[in-house]
C-alpha cells in the first residue's frame, strides 16, 4: 500500500529541524529553567523517531548512521563516570561543581559539571527511546 | 600507599589486559600476566623484615563514610602470609600457564579471570573493614565461579561451575549476617577496632549466633565437611587453576578468616569445638574419600579437604591458648596455631607442586584416570622425581616439609589430648582419628606414584606416546619442588620471618609475655609423633597392598549416601516447588497480572490504611476552580468512554486524552516541568503503541464470562477508589518537617535556580544515576528480546 504523504515529508523536513532545536533549548535551559537532560533526550528522540516514521529507516540511517544501542551505553556510562571525578577529588562520588567564567562571546557565562551528567541523560534516554522503537517496528 | 597498590594493581593490569592482548598478542600476553604476581611477590618480600620487626603496615579511605565503610588496609603478618602464598605461587602459575594452556584457548579472558581473582584475594587478606572484606570475598567467589566453568561447552564444568557458587556465596551470606551482628554489637566496621574490643564483646549474648555465622563463611569456603563436595567438582577447572584457587589460596581464605578471628573468639568454648570437631571429621572424611578416586585430581581434590579439615583443627587446638583458664601454659595450644601456619604454607608448596604434575600428565599422555596410567617413570623422570617429591612430604616422610609440619600436628593433637580447657572428652579421639587420617594419606600419596609412574605401561589404553613435558613447564613445579626440601633444611627462617609475625597476630595478648615460635628439629629423639609416623608408614604400607582386597568396603551403604545426593535434592525439590508455585500465577495473560498487581496493591496498602484508621481525607487544600472541574470531566469521559471504545485506535486516542489531560493539570499546579516530560512521554508512547498495533490480536468485545466481568470490575473501581482516598489522605499529614527548605537553597549550592533539576542532578544524583542505568537495562533487554530471539530450527541457547 503506497499512501501520499508528500506533505507531511515535506512539513518534517522543516518541523524536524525545530523539535531538534528545542531539544537543545530544553537541555540546556534546565539548570535555571524548565527542561534538563531527560526531557531534552526525549524531545530530541521524538524527532528522530518522527524521522523514522516518514521515512523508512534505511534512508534515515544514512543521514544519521548512528548506532543507537552504543549511544545509550556511553550516555549511561557518561553518568556513571561524570561521578567519579568527584571521588577522585576526595568529594562523595557524584558531587557537583559549578563556576562563573568570563568567556568571549557569552560573557560571564556559569559553566556547571552537572551538564556532563545531564548530557549523560539525555544520551541514554535518546538511544534507549530509538533503540526499542527501531527494534519493535524492524521486527514487522 | 603500599598496600593499596598491592590491591589494584591486579585490577587495573586486568583491564588493560584486552589492549595489551591485541597489542601482543596471544603468545606474550602471558608474560604481561606473570609480571603482575612477580613484582607484587618482590614488593610484599621487601616488606618481610618491617612486618617481622611487628611493625603494621595500614592506610585508610574514606570509601561510603556515611555508612562507616572505609576502604581500609592494613598489612600485618598474617596477611602477609596469604599475601606471599598468593603472589608466589600466582607467579608460578602463570609461568605454567603459559605453558599448558593451548593459544587456540581463549586466553584473554582466562587472564582477566585470574588477575581478578589475584586482586580479590589480596583484597581479602589485607582488608581492614568487614564489609571490604566481603566484597573480595565475594569476588573471589565470582571469579572462582568464572574459572571453572572455562570450558562453559563442557556440563560437568558448568556444573561445577554453579555448585562452587551456590554453596560458597551462601556462606558468604551468612557470613555477611554475621558481620552485621558484630557491626551492631561494636558500632564499627574495623577490623582491627573490633579485635580490641575482646573484653567488652565477651559478655554479649550475640556473640556465639555471631560466631556461627561467620564460622558457615569460613567452611563453606575452606570446604569443610559437609560443605567440601563443591571441590571435587571445581576440578572441571582448568589445572592451572585448581593449582591456584582451589588449593594453594582461595580455599585457604576460610582459613585465614579463623585465623583472623581466633584474636576475637579465640578461647570460647563453642570457637573450640566447632573448629575442631568440624576439622577433624573432614580430615577423616577428605583423606578416606581420596583413596578410592581413580581421578587423580579427584583424588587430589580430596586430600586438599582433608588437609584443610587438618588446618582447621590445629587453628581449633591453638584456640584454646586464649582460654581464660589454658591450664597454665598457653603456649602449648599456641605452638598448634604455629603448625597451622606452617602446615599452611607446606600444603600450598606440595599440593600446587602435585597438582601440576598431575597437568603435565594430564597435558602429555591425555588422560589421568590411573586404571589408564602406569610405567610413566622411565618416560618423564623429571616428572616422576617432583611426584615423589610432593607425595613424600604431604605423606610426611622426610627429607621433606611435609615432615615436620605433619610431626607438629601429631606433637599438638597428643597435647590437647592430655588435657584442654574445656569440657568434653572427645579431645582423647583427636590424636587416633588424625593417625587414622594419616594413614589414608599415606595410602593414596602412594597410589598417586605406584599407579601413575610404577608398575606397566598401558599402551593400549593411552592414545599418544608418553614424553617428558617441555622445559619450560617444568620450571614452576621444579621451584616449588626445591622449597619443599628447602623449607625441610631451613624450617626456622620461614618460622622467624614469616610465621612469628602472624603468631603476634593471633595470640595478641600472649605474644607479650612468651615466645610464640618454637624451634623446629627435624631430629627431636624418639618421642610419641615420631613413632606415629612409623605406625602410619607400616600400616600405610599394608593397607596399599591389600587395597584391593578391602575395597569393597566403599560399597558399603553409609558411604554411598553422601552430601552430593542431598545437595542434588534440594536443588531439584527446589526448582520442581517452585515451578509448581509459579506455574499457578503466571498465566500469560496480562489481564491477570493486573488483576494480581491491583489485588496486591489493595490488600496491603488498602489494608493498612483502613486498619491503622489513617484515612482522614483533606478537603482543605485551596479551592477547586471550574479549570479543574472540567477537565475531570473530561478525564472521566475519556475513562467511561474506552470502556465502549469499538477499535483500537480510538482507545490509544482516548488514553492519549487522558494522558495530556494529566499534563494540563501539572500546569495547573505550577510543576512547568512535570507538564513537559509528561507531554513529550505522551507523544512518545503513543508512537510506540501505534508502532505495536502490529503485534495485537484483533481487538474483540469482552467475551469472557459475567463473574470475571464482575470481579476485574470490582478490582479496577478499588484500586481507583484507593489511589483517590489515598491522594485525599495524605494531603492531612504532616508527620515529617518538611525538607523543602533545604532545596530552596539550590541556587547557592547547586548553581541552579530550577529545583527540580538541582534535585534530579545534583542533591539526588545518585537515583538519577541508578535510573538512568535501568533504562539503559531496560532498552537493551527490549532489544534482546526482539532482535536477538531465536529463529525457527535454530539452536537452542541452553544446548539441550
Amino acid at each position: 500500500m503506497k499512501e501520499n504523504d508528500v506533505i507531511l515529508r515535506t512539513v518534517t523536513r522543516v518541523v524536524v529541524f525545530i523539535i531538534l532545536t528545542f531539544g537543545v533549548e530544553l537541555f540546556l535551559s534546565g539548570h535555571h529553567n524548565p527542561g534538563g537532560g531527560f526531557v531534552g533526550g526525549l524531545v530530541l528522540s521524538s524527532a528522530l523517531v518522527l524521522l523514522y516514521v516518514v521515512f523508512d529507516i534505511e534512508t534515515v540511517h544514512q543521514g544519521v548512521p548512528f548506532d543507537f544501542r552504543k549511544i545509550a551505553a556511553f550516555g549511561a556510562m557518561l553518568s556513571l563516570l561524570s561521578g567519579t571525578a568527584a571521588a577522585v577529588l576526595g568529594k562523595p562520588f557524584l558531587t557537583q561543581g559549578f563556576g562563573y567564567f568570563d568567556l568571549p562571546i557569552f560573557g560571564l557565562t556559569e559553566l556547571a559539571t552537572v551538564t556532563i551528567f545531564e548530557a549523560g541523560v539525555a544520551l541514554t534516554v535518546i538511544g534507549t527511546v530509538v533503540t526499542i522503537i527501531l527494534s519493535i517496528s524492524k521486527d514487522v | 600507599m603500599y598496600a593499596v597498590f598491592v590491591i589494584f594493581l591486579p585490577f587495573i593490569m586486568a583491564a588493560l589486559l584486552p589492549a595489551m592482548h591485541r597489542l601482543i598478542g596471544d603468545r606474550l600476553i602471558g608474560w604481561y600476566v606473570m609480571a603482575v604476581p612477580l613484582v607484587l611477590f618482590a614488593t610484599l618480600v621487601r616488606l618481610i623484615p618491617r612486618i617481622a620487626d611487628g611493625e603494621v603496615i595500614d592506610a585508610s579511605y574514606a570509601w561510603i563514610p556515611d555508612a562507616g565503610i572505609d576502604l581500609a588496609v592494613r598489612v600485618d603478618g598474617l596477611g602477609m602470609i596469604f599475601a606471599l602464598l598468593i603472589t608466589g605461587v600466582g607467579t608460578l602459575v602463570a609461568l605454567y600457564s603459559i605453558y599448558y594452556l593451548s593459544p587456540r584457548e581463549s586466553l584473554g579472558h582466562f587472564y582477566v579471570y585470574l588477575l581478578l581473582f589475584m586482586g580479590a584475594m589480596l583484597g581479602v587478606v589485607f582488608s581492614d573493614n568487614l564489609m571490604l572484606l566481603y566484597t573480595f570475598w565475594e569476588l573471589t567467589s565470582i571469579s572462582s565461579f568464572l574459572l571453572i566453568a572455562f570450558w562453559y561447552h563442557r556440563k560437568g564444568s558448568r556444573y561445577g561451575a554453579q555448585k562452587a557458587m551456590l554453596i560458597t556465596v551462601m556462606g558468604g551470606v551468612s557470613m555477611l549476617a554475621g558481620f552485621l551482628m558484630l557491626y551492631f554489637m561494636t558500632g564499627t566496621f574495623s577490623i582491627s577496632e573490633i579485635i580490641g574490643m575482646r573484653d567488652t564483646l565477651a559478655g554479649e549474648s550475640m556473640i556465639i549466633p555471631a560466631m556461627f555465622l561467620i564460622l558457615l563463611g569460613a567452611f563453606t569456603k575452606s570446604v569443610q565437611f559437609p560443605f567440601h563436595i563443591w571441590l571435587p567438582d571445581a576440578m572441571e577447572a582448568p589445572t592451572p587453576v585448581s593449582a591456584y584457587l582451589h588449593s594453594a589460596t582461595m580455599v585457604k581464605a576460610g582459613i585465614y578468616l579463623v585465623a583472623l578471628f581466633t584474636p576475637l573468639f579465640g578461647g570460647l568454648e563453642a570457637w573450640f569445638w566447632s573448629l575442631t570437631i568440624a576439622g577433624i571429621v573432614t580430615l577423616l572424611w577428605g583423606a578416606f574419600n581420596a583413596m578410592k578416586q581413580n581421578d587423580l585430581k579427584a583424588l587430589l581434590a580430596y586430600s586438599t579437604i582433608s588437609q584443610l579439615g587438618l588446618i582447621m583443627s590445629l587453628l581449633g587446638f591453638g584456640s584454646a591458648a586464649l582460654s581464660a583458664d589454658a591450664a597454665g601454659n598457653p603456649t602449648v595450644y599456641a605452638a598448634a596455631g604455629f603448625a597451622a601456619l606452617f602446615y599452611l604454607l607446606n600444603h600450598s608448596t606440595f599440593k600446587g607442586l602435585l597438582f601440576m604434575v598431575i597437568g603435565i600428565v594430564d597435558h602429555e599422555i591425555g588422560t589421568r584416570d590411573i586404571r589408564r596410567l602406569g610405567g610413566l617413570m622411565s618416560f618423564m623422570p623429571v616428572t616422576f622425581t617432583f611426584a615423589v617429591i610432593g607425595s613424600f612430604s604431604m605423606a610426611g616422610l622426610p627429607p621433606f616439609n611435609g615432615f615436620l609440619s605433619k610431626e607438629m600436628f601429631f606433637g599438638a593433637a597428643v597435647d590437647i589430648a592430655s588435657g584442654q580447657p574445656f569440657a568434653g572428652g572427645a579431645e582423647v579421639l583427636f590424636p587416633v582419628v588424625g593417625w587414622l587420617a594419616s594413614v589414608f594419606t599415606f595410602v593414596y600419596c602412594t597410589i598417586i606414584v605406584y599407579r601413575t609412574f610404577l608398575g606397566p605401561v598401558q599402551p593400549e589404553k593411552i592414545d599418544r606416546t608418553p614424553h617428558e613435558a617441555p622445559k619450560g613447564m617444568l620450571v614452576a613445579p621444579g621451584i616449588l619442588a626445591a622449597l619443599v626440601i628447602l623449607i625441610f633444611f631451613f624450617p626456622n627462617v620461614v618460622g622467624k620471618y614469616v610465621i612469628g609475625p602472624a603468631m603476634q597476630v593471633m595470640f595478641p595478648v600472649l605474644s607479650q609475655e612468651a615466645n610464640l615460635v618454637p624451634k623446629i628439629e627435624a631430629w627431636h629423639g624418639v618421642n610419641l609423633p615420631l613413632v606415629m609416623t612409623f605406625g602410619v608408614i607400616a600400616l600405610g604400607l599394608l593397607l596399599f597392598i591389600t587395597f584391593r582386597h578391602w575395597k569393597r568396603i566403599y560399597r558399603v551403604a553409609p558411604f554411598r549416601w553422601t552430601m552430593d545426593s542431598i545437595y542434588r535434592g534440594v536443588l531439584q525439590t527446589g526448582e520442581a516447588a517452585s515451578t509448581i508455585v509459579t506455574d499457578l500465577y503466571m498465566t500469560g495473560r496480562s489481564r491477570d497480572y493486573f488483576a494480581f498487581i491491583y489485588l496486591f496493591f489493595l490488600v496491603t496498602v488498602g489494608g493498612m490504611l483502613f486498619l491503622t484508621g489513617a484515612f482522614e481525607p483533606d478537603f482543605s487544600r485551596g479551592p477547586v476552580g471550574i479549570f479543574e472541574i472540567s477537565f475531570v470531566i473530561i478525564m472521566a469521559f475519556a475513562a467511561i468512554a474506552m470502556l465502549f471504545a469499538r477499535s483500537r485506535i480510538t482507545a490509544t486516542l482516548l488514553n492519549g486524552v487522558l494522558g495530556y489531560s494529566v499534563a494540563i493539570f501539572f500546569v495547573f499546579f505550577r510543576a512547568p516541568d512535570l507538564a513537559l516530560t509528561q507531554t513529550v512521554i505522551e507523544t512518545v508512547t503513543t508512537v510506540l503503541f501505534l508502532l505495536c498495533f502490529h503485534f495485537l490480536p484483533e481487538w474483540k468485545p469482552e467475551d469472557s464470562p459475567l463473574r470475571t466481568k464482575v470481579v476485574n470490575g470490582l478490582i479496577a473501581i478499588g484500586a481507583g477508589t484507593l489511589v483517590t482516598a489515598f491522594g485525599l489522605t495524605v494531603q492531612g499529614y504532616d508527620v515529617y518537617a518538611s525538607i523543602s527548605s533545604y532545596f530552596e537553597d539550590s541556587y547557592k549550592l547547586a548553581g541552579g535556580s530550577n529545583i527540580v533539576n538541582a534535585i534530579l542532578g545534583d542533591f539526588r544524583a545518585f537515583d538519577t544515576m541508578l535510573e538512568v542505568v535501568v533504562l539503559f537495562i531496560a532498552g537493551i533487554g527490549v532489544y534482546t528480546l526482539i532482535a536477538l530471539k531465536p529463529k525457527k530450527g535454530g539452536d537452542d541457547v541452553e544446548g539441550k
